[in-house]
């Protein structure tokens, strides 16, 4: 009987797949159950972000970095202001520094309790996911008595925060910090030595120091390889100098070392945590500038030259200097960057963002290829995709 | 751990076991679901929510159609037209929000010199068709008359913050 050459199946996985983590249309083709070529179709959610923001007032492009990487808005929002500060030319007030770091900290353990739980979930257990949502409940309350928004909260502006914390929300942080470690130790009886999610997470997914750094890959993705780069110790911005912490690595590079980053990744910032809100100092949460932030409510019913930096500030914006800046910070995906143009009006003229999950995902092929089609489900978990910032 | 301690957790499911009785424990731990349209989470002060236009005490709208709110909203959600009233004071002649523009960013709420426009604490203005989400004045003043109370106590309790 002649031999008959088969072609390698085309399957399409996504765009509506549950493990396909929003919006990923993947076409594998198959050899039988293992996949010759994996291929991302992105850009079902592309939302022309990028030039939006350049028709939009430095203060109003702020809310359009809480939607890229939705799980943990505030960490891109940081990105921005400081790239705007550093263009021109401030620094935010020792306060706002501490806040911010309090709640870029806070926006890491949103992500990394969803990244885990969902991943988890992916590779078969279901109930790291019902407690994770419990605690991500939690820090998304603390999110909304600052912000006053669950999860998009344009708390973070070029020159400090929005608001001051109020009263009691410290406190209420800080029992939380007590009480969170334990949640860690619960995750991790569950999933740690679990022998079905060590079958399905050890050796699959390998990447090797020299392929993960040509991939151009960053956080968690490149320090379970064993690299440990990190921006907050590599390039310290904001407060991060003044703060101790270890950036945890891992040996194999797959992913269940990066599993296990992530999850020491969080006790880190609950140490993090502790500390900004032992060091918290009083003061301004906003530089007192008031060419660049508005005058205090109080101050702008009674004084008439506050009214008038109120209007101006609120219809045509500050105008920031000429120059150009990349500004990256140590979202918990990964390097998020913003590249900004200003070319002196009050709009920026270009705004280039750089998330960590785009180029985790264009190693999808290189990751996949010789895997089962199962193990691309879990490459994909560990890889911590959100389409809101690989789009948008 | 030693590899026969290792080997005998493994053989009798030990970390299978140790798992399940984590899950048995948490069935004893109170519940931290609530029942939904009966008991509601707690919101702070700051929470934005459904528009409401508000007015002065004695039944003055407060707007005043600077059209701050309009020029800073990053949505463009906003739409004003203005004329002088009988009375000679400048008024809105239309305040519409397109709901389904807005991105609840409260940047409305932060321009408003005369705090007429707020985001107030209602979050429950789900409708059954597209058009019931684009408000008028009459919907928006209304907003206002209906969560005044609210919306008052929380501008007081957020005062010394803003």
């Amino acid at each position: 009987m002649a031999e008959t050459e088969i072609k390698p199946l085309t399957l399409n996985f996504g765009p509506q797949h549950p493990a396909a983590h929003g919006v990923l249309r993947l076409v594998l083709d198959m050899d039988g159950e293992i996949i010759e070529r994996a291929d991302p179709h992105i850009g079902l959610l592309h939302r022309g972000t990028e030039k939006l923001i350049e028709y939009k007032t430095y203060l109003q492009a702020v809310p359009y970095f809480d939607r890229l990487d939705y799980v943990a808005p505030m960490n891109q929002e940081h990105a921005f202001a400081l790239a705007v500060e550093k263009l021109l030319g401030i620094t935010a007030p020792p306060r706002a520094q501490y806040i911010r770091v309090l709640y870029s900290e806070i926006g890491r353990l949103l992500n990394h309790l969803l990244n885990i739980a969902a991943f988890a979930l992916d590779v078969g257990a279901i109930t790291p996911i019902f407690w994770a949502f419990e605690e991500r409940e939690k820090l998304m309350e603390f999110y909304e008595r600052a912000s006053g928004a669950r999860m998009h909260a344009a708390y973070f502006r070029p020159g400090g925060v929005h608001q001051d914390l109020p009263a009691g929300l410290i406190e209420d942080i800080g029992r939380f910090c007590e009480t969170f470690p334990r949640h860690i130790e619960h995750l991790e009886t569950l999933l740690t030595d679990n022998r079905i999610f060590r079958q399905r997470t050890v050796d699959i997914g390998i990447i090797s120091v020299e392929d993960a750094m040509d991939w151009g890959f960053t956080g968690p993705m490149l320090r379970g390889s064993g690299v440990a780069w990190d921006l907050r110790k590599a390039q310290p911005y904001e407060c991060y100098e003044d703060l101790e912490f270890d950036i945890p690595v891992g040996k194999n590079g797959d992913c269940f070392d990066r599993y296990l980053v992530r999850i020491e990744e969080m006790r880190q910032s609950i140490h993090i945590m502790q500390q900004c809100l032992q060091q918290m100092p009083e003061g301004p949460v906003v530089v007192q500038d008031q060419k660049l932030t508005p005058p205090r409510r109080a101050e702008m019913k009674t004084s008439m030259e506050a009214l008038i930096h109120h209007f101006k500030l609120y219809t045509e914006g500050y105008h920031v200097p000429v120059g150009e800046t990349y500004t990256a910070v140590e979202a918990p995906k990964g390097e998020f960057g913003v590249y900004l143009v200003a070319d002196g009006t009050n709009r920026p003229y270009r705004c280039k963002i750089r998330a960590p999950g785009f180029a985790h995902l264009s190693a999808m092929d290189f990751m996949c290829r010789g895997h089962m089609l199962a193990d691309s489900v879990a490459v994909l978990g560990s890889m911590d995709i959100v389409f809101g910032e690989v789009d948008r | 751990m030693s590899i026969i301690q290792r080997g005998l957790r493994s053989l009798f499911l030990g970390e299978l076991l140790s798992g399940m009785s984590l899950t048995f424990r948490y069935m004893f731990k109170p519940k931290a679901t609530l029942n939904y349209p009966y008991e509601k989470g707690p919101i702070s002060p700051r929470f934005r929510g459904e528009h409401a236009l508000r007015r002065y005490a004695n039944g003055e709208e407060r707007c005043i159609a600077c059209k701050l709110c309009e020029a800073i909203c990053p949505a463009q959600a906003i739409t004003i037209e203005a004329e002088p009233r009988d009375d000679g004071s400048r008024r809105t002649t239309r305040y519409d929000i397109d709901m389904t523009k807005c991105i609840y960013c409260g940047f409305c709420e932060e321009a408003c010199p005369v705090d007429a426009i707020v985001e107030g604490p209602n979050f429950e203005f789900a409708t059954e068709t597209r058009e019931e989400l684009f408000y008028d004045k009459a919907r928006l003043l209304a907003n206002g008359d209906r969560w005044e109370v609210e919306i008052a106590a929380n501008l007081e309790k957020d005062a010394p913050y803003r």
